[in-house]
């Protein structure tokens, strides 16, 4: 009995020695920081004239079941050109953190791409990244004539950027994954 | 302590004379059955220095006259009993008393591959030392698909896991080295943590009919054994090397045993492999290379009527997922199905990058057993586990090496165990179990925990009963009870909470408010009973059958009641519910077996109605800012699983020998009125194969694996809108891949390099013609192909 006796002192001892873990303490909450909420689209004209934004928000993230709310502020005019840039956010933050500024610094890793399906309006990059080839966080976009067009802001983070057409902003071979695909429904050129 | 009695009867007066050797003294003896105290007739007593021999009477009883003074060694044997040597000292006539082990199957287990053994009313196969050999360089869940009825459900190549008759992850347990496995078992991608090289049998007992195991166990249970020690002086060891074609794998495993013959033991084994890039038919899996290690100390002290071990064990995982099958939304899930080819290729490489998983499990096991004279043997067993997860996915910033998923699992198991076997016929069990497990989600991940934070406390108790009715006719029946509390505290984003509709039943449960979070304190209790009934019939020396009933339930696991959130990787949302309750599963099978010289068949059926069995299935679609997902939800429903599954042998002479091996299984939701996901589909394996023993022990056999397409599928298809294009096109995530056809190959031979050491060389070649396949069952099947062809050599040394 000896060996019965020695046995379950050794086995209390484990039982002693894992036992002494963390108690349960509440968790604490967590601050994602790579959740971009918010996608804003400021475009000025270069001529001078009326600042248009497009905006899509989503403050309860991508985990959450409220769907983006996208507004646009007005209307564009026809046969301009804007200047555009992009300011993403994560607005589960307070304050609001910039994901702008870690797409600009990752910036071979990522791209923006732009599509309108009716044609009215084109985009051309403004910027680059370290290699030269375009990021898209800044961009020109020409309107022809008037009419509706839905517009889509695409990020892709990895993308290939040596296949063929991506560097004219063509999304068919990028390849990667999508961080945003944001469509604007009814944006007006008058 | 080995002698047992050692008494005087009474004081011989010898005449005083101080040079002369008395040989006078008379040794009276018993023999004894120790389990039961029966006496012993015909049992042989060798007295190897005198080179005499008796044996004992009716009553057990022998005698041995003449002897000198001095030590007097003798040997025991018995038909069915284990050999003992006892050595007693002679000083005057001698009584002793000898108690022999009768019931030895606790020590040499009677194995037949992959065949059930009609002694137990289960349906139960095992996979022999061999067969575990060739796989040392593979994982658990490929070696346990050589049993008919047992398929994987794959998440690329080094993430496989048992599907027992249909069912897996939470449903099966695995028990290794007498501890249940408590990792995350829950997830399809999350892989049993084990090190196949510490099994010297690996035993599939399909159905809840290994309630010493669990009561929750629908699907089934996988039993891995280590070896039994011999009470011997004697080091042993065990090396196998092997390499790889296909990833350039390699892996090598070590075992040392060193065993006394007084019964003190220790072992000390290791494993290591690494594999890079696996190859499809046609291309290259670029991110799929992987690296494990595992090791396992055990030291001991072990005889017949005791002993004690402690085992200590790690296994480490760093397995790479497919860098095509990373993607952002359903628009990239569209543009990966449609594509033939995956949209990531690379050269070949050993770089596990993003997304990884890193897992390390260690289990410390103490565990003190004794046999009682006349009674049975007592077990008492703790263990402590410690489970790591990390998931890497694909991130950006500061975050970018951090992981997402960072998990521990923290298991302290107490377990005791009564068997009562003095009467043979008539083996009761009695089982308690006490356990307390933590599970704690790291903050630093800085991304919203999958899992919450939880303790869960369980408490069994259970009673087996192992009949022997007569000569031909066994029957078995077990009854156990289960109590599961699990108590999380889990973080709710308001929408979701709302979305839920979880206001109506759980608001009393919310104990904070943090903005635009509810932190909340569910507290759920299950009670689970489970019982199992079986009978086996001996009908002649040829045939048998056997006939069972298990019921078993199951409390929801973590992922069902708490998943909340996006899976980027897999593109969906998934929700759990905290309304969902237990299965019950109601299972009956029965077995026919016939064997003869020549024919080995064995055909095994079952039928399993469960009863709020937790599914997930689509739910429709959530907009997000990455663009819209399709939602998956747990939900309950009724299934009805059936199948049948065949192995026939057949010996045409001396040297061949052909197998068949096939499966077929049928899922059906009774509520949708649908098949079931992720049934395997039907399967069939014929081997033929070729042994000489004359020619070194050479062997080889020619497999052909046909396994057909599933067309029982439920149809989760639906469309979405592609903003950009806006065009809605199909998200085709149901269509099963067409059948394939695959054949293999393996040899080996045995050198004998002296009298000890034998070296074994295996060449084994899966999938001889690069077929371009996918299979149904492989979570990646919508991203690329399966394995081109792989080409292993592999040696092994035992000295």
């Amino acid at each position: 009995m000896k060996l019965l006796k020695n046995s379950l002192i050794a086995f209390t001892t484990v039982l002693t020695l894992t036992s002494c873990s963390d108690d349960d303490n509440t968790p604490s909450v967590i601050n994602e920081e790579e959740v971009i909420t918010t996608l804003t689209a400021t475009l000025t004209p270069v001529g001078g004239g009326e600042t248009i934004t497009l905006q899509s928000r989503d403050l309860d993230g991508d985990s959450g079941p409220n769907p983006p709310v996208m507004t646009i502020s007005g209307n564009l005019t026809a046969s301009t050109v804007y200047n555009g840039s992009i300011e993403l956010l994560n607005e589960t933050e307070m304050p609001a953190e910039s994901i702008s500024e870690e797409v600009k610094e990752e910036d071979e890793d990522h791209q923006f791409f732009f599509s309108s399906t009716s044609n009215l309006v084109t985009f051309s990059y403004s910027d680059e990244d370290m290699d030269g080839n375009p990021l898209g966080l800044e961009f020109t976009l020409t309107t022809s004539q008037a009419g509706t067009d839905v517009v889509t802001f695409t990020l892709r983070h990895e993308p290939n950027k040596d296949a063929d057409g991506v560097s004219d902003g063509d999304i068919t071979n990028a390849g990667g994954e999508t961080d945003i695909s944001v469509s604007f429904n009814n944006v007006t050129v008058q | 302590m080995k002698h047992i009695v050692a008494a005087f009867v009474c004081y011989i007066i010898s005449i005083a004379s101080a040079h002369t050797q008395n040989c006078e003294y008379t040794l009276q003896g018993n023999v004894f059955d120790f389990h039961d105290g029966t006496p012993l007739s015909a049992a042989t007593i060798y007295m190897k220095a005198l080179d005499r021999y008796t044996t004992t009477d009716i009553d057990g009883k022998f005698t041995v006259t003449n002897l000198c003074k001095g030590a007097l060694t003798l040997t025991i044997s018995h038909i069915g009993c284990e050999s003992k040597t006892v050595s007693i000292n002679v000083n005057g006539n001698v009584k002793q008393e000898i108690n022999l082990e009768h019931h030895i199957e606790d020590l040499n287990e009677v194995v037949i591959n992959g065949t059930v053994k009609l002694n137990r009313t289960s349906q139960e196969s095992v996979l022999k030392t061999k067969d575990i050999e060739t796989f040392s360089g593979s994982s658990l869940g490929q070696a346990l698909k050589q049993i008919s009825g047992v398929s994987t459900i794959n998440t690329g190549n080094n993430i496989v896991k048992p599907i027992i008759n249909g069912l897996h992850s939470s449903r099966v347990v695995i028990i290794t080295n007498n501890v249940r496995l408590q990792d995350q078992d829950w997830g399809i991608e999350h892989a049993p943590n084990v090190d196949i090289n510490t099994a010297n049998t690996i035993h599939v007992i399909k159905g809840a009919n290994a309630l010493a195991y669990g009561g929750d166990a629908i699907g089934g249970a996988v039993v891995l054994k280590p070896k039994t020690l011999k009470l011997a002086d004697t080091l042993l060891g065990k090396t196998i090397i092997g390499g790889q074609s296909n990833g350039k794998a390699y892996h090598i495993n070590t075992a040392l045993t060193k065993t006394w013959k007084k019964g003190w033991y220790i072992k000390a084994q290791a494993s290591t492999k690494q594999n890079g890039d696996f190859k499809a038919a046609d291309y290259q899996l670029t991110n799929t290379a992987s690296k494990s290690f595992g090791a396992n100390l055990d030291v001991g002290f072990h005889n017949f009527e005791k002993g004690f071990n402690v085992n200590y064990s790690i296994v480490n995982n760093e397995i790479g997922i497919l860098r095509a099958a990373h993607i952002g939304n359903v628009e990239n899930l569209v543009s990966a199905i449609n594509s033939r080819q995956p949209l990531f290729i690379r050269d070949f490489s050993y770089n596990i990058n993003a997304p990884k998983q890193d897992i390390k499990h260690q289990i410390l096991k103490a565990h003190f057993y004794k046999r009682f004279k006349q009674f049975g043997k007592l077990d008492l067993q703790y263990n402590f586990q410690d489970n790591q997860r990390f998931e890497f996915d694909i991130r950006v910033g500061d975050d970018r090496d951090l992981p997402v998923v960072d998990l521990k699992l923290k298991t302290h198991t107490f377990k005791s165990n009564l068997k009562i076997d003095a009467n043979r016929n008539a083996v009761f069990k009695f089982g308690t179990l006490v356990s307390w497990q933590n599970n704690f989600p790291n903050p630093e991940t800085r991304v919203r925990r999958l899992i919450p934070d939880y303790d869960k406390y369980d408490a069994g108790v259970y009673g087996i009963s192992n009949l022997k009715l007569n000569a031909s006719t066994n029957l078995d029946l077990a009854l156990r009870y289960d109590f599961t509390k699990i108590d999380a505290k889990k973080f709710y984003l308001k929408s979701r909470w709302a979305e839920r509709n979880y206001d109506a039943d759980f608001s009393d449960i919310i104990i904070d408010d943090i903005g635009s979070q509810f932190l909340v304190n569910p507290v759920f209790n299950y009670h689970n009973v489970s019982l199992s009934a079986g009978i086996s019939y001996q009908i002649n020396t040829s045939s048998s059958w056997l006939f069972n009933y298990g019921l078993s339930n199951r409390a929801p696991n973590p992922a069902e009641l708490f998943s909340d959130g996006l899976h980027v990787s897999a593109a969906r949302i998934e929700l759990g519910d905290l309304r969902i309750e237990q299965e019950h599963s109601n299972r009956v099978a029965a077995t026919y077996q016939f064997n003869n010289e020549k024919l080995a068949l064995q055909i095994e059926g079952f039928a399993n109605h469960i009863n709020n069995f937790i599914n997930i299935e689509p739910s429709g679609t959530e907009q997000t800012i990455r663009g819209a997902f399709p939602v998956w939800s747990y939900i309950k429903t009724d299934a009805f699983l059936y199948g049948i599954d065949v192995n026939a042998s057949y010996q045409l002479n001396n040297t061949w020998n052909v197998n068949n091996k096939s499966s077929f299984i049928q899922g059906r939701d009774l509520e949708k009125k649908d098949a079931l996901i992720d049934i395997p589909a039907i399967k069939t394996v014929n081997t033929i194969s070729y042994t000489n023993k004359k020619w070194l022990n050479f062997n080889a056999a020619l497999q052909s694996e046909w396994v057909f397409k599933q067309n029982n599928y439920p149809n989760n298809n639906f469309t979405t809108l592609i903003p950009r294009t806006q065009q809605t096109v199909l998200v085709d995530v149901s269509s099963t891949p067409p059948a394939y056809h695959l054949m293999h190959f393996n040899s080996s031979i045995d050198l004998k390099l002296s009298h000890k050491n034998t070296l074994n060389v295996g060449l084994n070649i899966t999938n001889m013609f690069n077929t371009a396949y996918r299979e149904n069952l492989n979570r990646l099947r919508f991203f690329a192909d399966d394995l081109g062809r792989n080409i292993q050599l592999q040696i092994k040394l035992n000295y």
